[in-house]
């Protein structure tokens, strides 16, 4: 060996003896922090740990209801739940999110919105190893070509999810609005829990009103996971509710009637079934697909949509808000009945305009050579002016205010309906307030024949046609007509309009039979050869002023400034079955535009019902009277 | 005077020599560590099938290291701990050019360089690994020759013996093992009796060290690992998960366990690295606290039959390798149960014979085959 160094190899032996004892205190010390750090773990902390894992391992899942669906009253399908599948992806899978919708692409068409919406929905509220939608609706193609190429990605998974579907598409979308998903802003409005696990939301008209008992009630489950957040098995379900199938009362062959009678016109329809309030068909033309909203639609669409001059979008029949022209004259007429301004008899003489004393100003009719001598029938039935710029001048506003609002003009009157605008039924208060000026007696002139300030929704014509139809008896117009079946009952409506005199209801509706019937009715072309009666009344709103002197000549205006063409009426007269309101934006006079669409209405669902209907419905209406 | 006379003056010689020579001495086999170790790797199989997902190919494959480790061993036991002594500086000569190798021509794993491709035959060695065993026995062989205990001179020299493998393992980057390298050489100086004062002398640098090796030393995933340990709440799902998840393991244990393969923390893959350094979170969750008393006492034991060997060393350089082996493995034992029950640090330590790897298995067998030899080749009659 290199060193000769001195050895006292008895001495090295001791001291390496008396230092492994040391190590081995040394083991025996460090060991045994090791024992008593598991034995903290294990049994001091064991009831903490656990809990630790079985909250690992076990998660509480919601389980999302199944949407109810909506019928019409024969059980004619309006919203269905579709099968079909969606493209999903897991971030916490997934290495490279951009490479795998890259790649995705290649096999599926993805497009740059449905990207978007990916990453957003990607930031919203999610769980650990939830799946977020890329594209819904996969074709068959996509879902095989997915399969072959699945194995190249990683988090990617087709996923089976129902879809709100319309399988009568455009002719009800105002009506039952559409689903879409759901936002954060709805999220606030509705239970989290309830709605931890659902991706759909109503969005308007019965989809939206409905939306709570369309939705259900989620269910949970409690399943167990493992790290990937892989689903192993379920520990413990309670299933959910599922929402409520609706039935309306909407007839969906009468609703497509009203469509194709509208044609390509703007307009609406709202048809009531007077006994029951019952909303049978509404309708605002042009539509849309609410299809396209369901699963969200691309933006060029939806620009197309809103940029539209006839304005698709909007629901006319709620929130298109119309001069109701003429069409009020029955309840003026009533008014001046009930508080004395006229009688039956009472006569006015029409040169063609109507003059206030002290004033040059002509207010004219709409008959430049005037009507000539007219009584109140004569003056519904041939839509006399004068007649009623008279009784609208010397009833006043108050009279006109306080009846009119009794049939429910200037209100929100339907039962289930939201979103509907509430018209403009003017007053002295409210010129006062909104126009700084005091109530002129022009103003009330302007009123006495619709015009001037008032305006209504097709929805309120229809309401108060109810009214007049039932004699005063209100009906609050609603679209529910059963949940799961069982039809509903709804208590509260307003007060039905009393009038001291009963034949003052016979005087005017009588009027209104004329108004089809008489041999100068103004809607008599309309009615020809009808088996039953109607009762009715043509209306034609002004869009622009014609200035004094001047001639109304459709062919020379714009489209967009020509007459709004009205009309109310109900049938039959003797137990009426529908009343109803239409209105043909620019489409001229009521009696040329609106009463033609009317008959069709009229037609179709006497002629139709009063042959298929049962008998039990008859006596029951009776009853009602 | 008959032989046997003579013979009998000796003390412990009629021992000695009226036993049987049976086959385990003339394989030069110690039949109680063999048979404490057996019982390990037994334990250590059947739980690293639990820890590996129930995957008998792993198993298999670890059972077979272990073979090959065992012959190694058992050959490894045949040789004389002198010619092991004669061969010490080579050896550590040997590792010092693969560590150096290592850093000019080395593979990537998991961002460190570790790995020696050798070309042709396609066989990966790691120099570190071999250093394990070449440290202790070159720092064992330079102390041996000089009078102990040591005085300046060759406390220094021992230092320059372990401080190059040291230092170019920490560049790798490879700081566990680097630490394991160099107090495997401080244990060779501690057994050979080194003053109090030195102790206390080192203890009090290491300190002062500490912050230097944080901010000028320590990688900064080395650093998570220390604040990790400190605070696992503050990246549940990052850095603080596996410790977080080890405990649950663990400490969801109880008592008794859940029972085999039925530790929900592991088979549900909440817990990394189940089958190699968080497998006694495994054996924790699954056999409970019985099962940690278990594993503890057969590790205690086998310790303790190591330091009756190195106490019963022939000579200082079978004493001093021999205790530096048996501490060097009870640190493995001490530091990966420390570290998964999150009271120190995560380093990448394995449980020594029970996670899986073939790398520690072989390294360890050998140093138990060292330790063997040197229990087997004592001569009675010479050098005294």
């Amino acid at each position: 060996m290199a060193s000769r160094e001195f050895k006292d190899h008895f001495r090295e032996q001791r001291i390496f003896f008396s230092r492994a004892v040391l190590a081995v205190s040394m083991v025996f010390i460090l060991l045994g922090i090791i024992a008593a750090r598991y034995y903290y773990l294990q049994i001091n902390q064991h009831e903490i740990f656990d809990t630790l894992s079985d909250q690992n391992r076990m998660q509480l899942q919601p389980v999302t209801p199944t949407r109810g669906l909506i019928y019409d009253r024969n059980g004619v399908l309006l919203a269905d739940n579709q099968p079909t599948f969606a493209l999903t992806l897991v971030k916490e899978w997934v290495d490279n999110m951009e490479q795998t919708i890259a790649q995705l692409g290649q096999w599926v068409d993805v497009s740059e919105q449905d990207i978007e919406s990916f990453y957003k929905r990607l930031q919203q509220r999610r769980r650990p190893y939830e799946s977020v939608t890329l594209k819904t609706r996969l074709t068959e193609d996509e879902i095989a070509r997915i399969a072959v190429h699945r194995h190249l990605v990683k988090g990617v998974q087709v996923e089976a999810e129902l879809i709100r579907q319309y399988p009568l598409g455009e002719d009800f979308a105002h009506m039952l609005g559409y689903v879409g998903r759901i936002n954060e802003e709805e999220l606030q409005l509705v239970d989290p829990a309830n709605y931890s696990g659902t991706q759909y939301y109503g969005k308007l008209g019965v989809e939206g009103h409905y939306e709570s008992l369309l939705h259900g009630t989620a269910g949970f489950q409690t399943i167990e996971s493992d790290a990937r957040g892989r689903i192993l098995r379920v520990l413990d379900r309670d299933p959910p509710t599922p929402g409520a199938d609706l039935t309306l009362h909407i007839d969906s062959s009468l609703q497509q009637v009203a469509v194709q009678a509208l044609g390509d016109r703007k307009g609406s329809v709202v048809v009531i079934d007077p006994t029951s309030g019952g909303i049978l068909t509404m309708v605002s033309t042009p539509s849309f697909d609410p299809n396209l909203f369901v699963t969200g639609i691309d933006r060029k669409t939806y620009k197309a949509l809103q940029n539209s001059k006839a304005i698709p979008l909007f629901d006319r029949s709620l929130r298109g808000q119309y001069p109701p022209g003429s069409t009020i004259k029955p309840i003026i007429g009533l008014a001046g009945l009930d508080q004395g301004f006229v009688t039956p008899e009472h006569k006015v003489w029409d040169p063609g305009f109507y003059q206030l004393k002290n004033s040059s100003h002509k207010y004219r009719d709409w008959k430049r050579t005037g009507h000539g001598w007219m009584n109140l029938k004569q003056s519904i039935a041939q839509s006399c002016d004068v007649y009623f710029y008279d009784l609208g001048y010397r009833m006043g506003v108050d009279h006109m205010h306080d009846y009119m609002a009794r049939f429910g003009f200037g209100q929100l009157i339907a039962h289930d309906i939201d979103r509907a605008k509430s018209g403009l039924l003017p007053s002295r208060e409210w010129k006062r307030a909104f126009r700084s000026a005091s109530w002129y007696p022009g103003d009330s002139i302007n009123m006495s024949i619709g015009q001037g300030f008032m305006l209504a929704t097709p929805l309120q014509l229809a309401a108060a046609t109810v009214v007049l139809a039932n004699r005063g008896k209100w009906v609050q117009p609603r679209l529910l007509k059963a949940i799961n079946e069982v039809d509903i009952v709804v208590e509260s409506k307003p007060d039905d309009v009393t009038v001291n005199e009963e034949w003052y209801w016979d005087a005017v509706i009588n009027a209104m039979e004329e108004v089809m019937h008489g041999p100068r009715g103004t809607a008599r072309k309309s009615a020809a050869g009808t088996s039953y009666r109607i009762a009715g009344k043509t209306g034609t709103a002004q869009v622009i002023a014609i200035k004094q002197g001047e001639e109304y000549d459709a062919d020379a205006i714009a489209e967009e400034h020509r007459d709004h063409g009205l009309f109310i009426g109900f049938a039959p007269i003797v137990d009426p079955k529908l009343a109803l309101a239409v209105v043909v934006e620019n489409g001229g006079g009521g009696s040329s535009a609106a009463a033609p669409v009317a008959r069709q209405l009229f037609d179709a669902y006497l002629l139709d019902s009063i042959l298929t209907e049962s008998t039990e419905d008859i006596p029951n209406r009776q009853a009602g009277l | 005077m008959s032989n046997g006379d003579f013979v009998r003056q000796l003390p412990g010689a009629a021992d000695y020599f009226s036993r049987p020579s049976s086959l385990a001495t003339r394989l030069h086999v110690d039949v109680i560590l063999l048979f404490l170790l057996l019982l390990l790797v037994v334990i250590g199989l059947v739980v690293l099938y639990s820890g590996s997902g129930q995957s008998i190919g792993e198993v298999k494959r670890q059972a077979i290291h272990f073979l090959v480790a065992l012959v190694l061993m058992v050959c490894i036991a045949q040789v004389d701990p002198n010619v092991i002594k004669r061969w010490a500086p080579w050896i550590y000569f040997f590792g010092l050019l693969g560590l150096v190798a290592v850093l000019i021509a080395g593979t990537d794993a998991k961002g460190a360089q570790r790995w020696l491709k050798i070309p042709g035959i396609g066989l990966r060695i790691q120099p570190s690994e071999f250093m394990k065993l070449a440290v202790p026995m070159m720092v064992a062989w330079y102390l041996s020759d000089r009078s102990l205990p040591p005085g300046f001179k060759h406390i220094a020299g021992a230092l320059l013996i372990l401080l190059p493998p040291a230092a170019l393992i920490a560049v790798q980057p490879d700081l566990g093992t680097s630490i394991l390298i160099a107090s495997s050489g401080i244990f060779v100086l501690l057994f050979s009796g080194l003053g109090w004062r030195w102790i206390a002398g080192f203890a009090g640098s290491v300190a002062a060290f500490a912050p230097v090796m944080w901010f000028f030393v320590m990688h900064d995933y080395q650093k998570q690992r220390v604040i990790t340990l400190l605070d696992p709440a503050q990246d549940p799902l990052g850095a603080g998960w596996n410790i977080i998840q080890s405990k649950i393991a663990i400490g969801s244990g109880g008592v008794e366990g859940k029972g085999w393969l039925a530790g929900t923390q592991s088979h549900l893959d909440f817990l990394p690295e189940s089958h190699t350094d968080f497998i006694i979170a495994v054996l924790a969750e699954e056999f409970g606290y019985l099962g940690i008393g278990g594993i503890l006492l057969l590790y205690l034991l086998i310790i303790l039959r190591g330091m009756v060997i190195a106490v019963r060393g022939q000579d200082t350089f079978a004493r001093l390798l021999a205790g530096s082996y048996v501490m060097t493995f009870f640190v493995y034992v001490f530091v990966n149960m420390g570290m998964v029950s999150g009271i120190l640090p995560v380093v990448g330590v394995p449980l020594p014979l029970v996670s899986y790897g073939g790398t520690s298995v072989l390294t360890l067998m050998v140093s138990f085959g060292i330790l063997m030899s040197i229990h087997s080749h004592r001569k009675m009659l010479s050098q005294y």
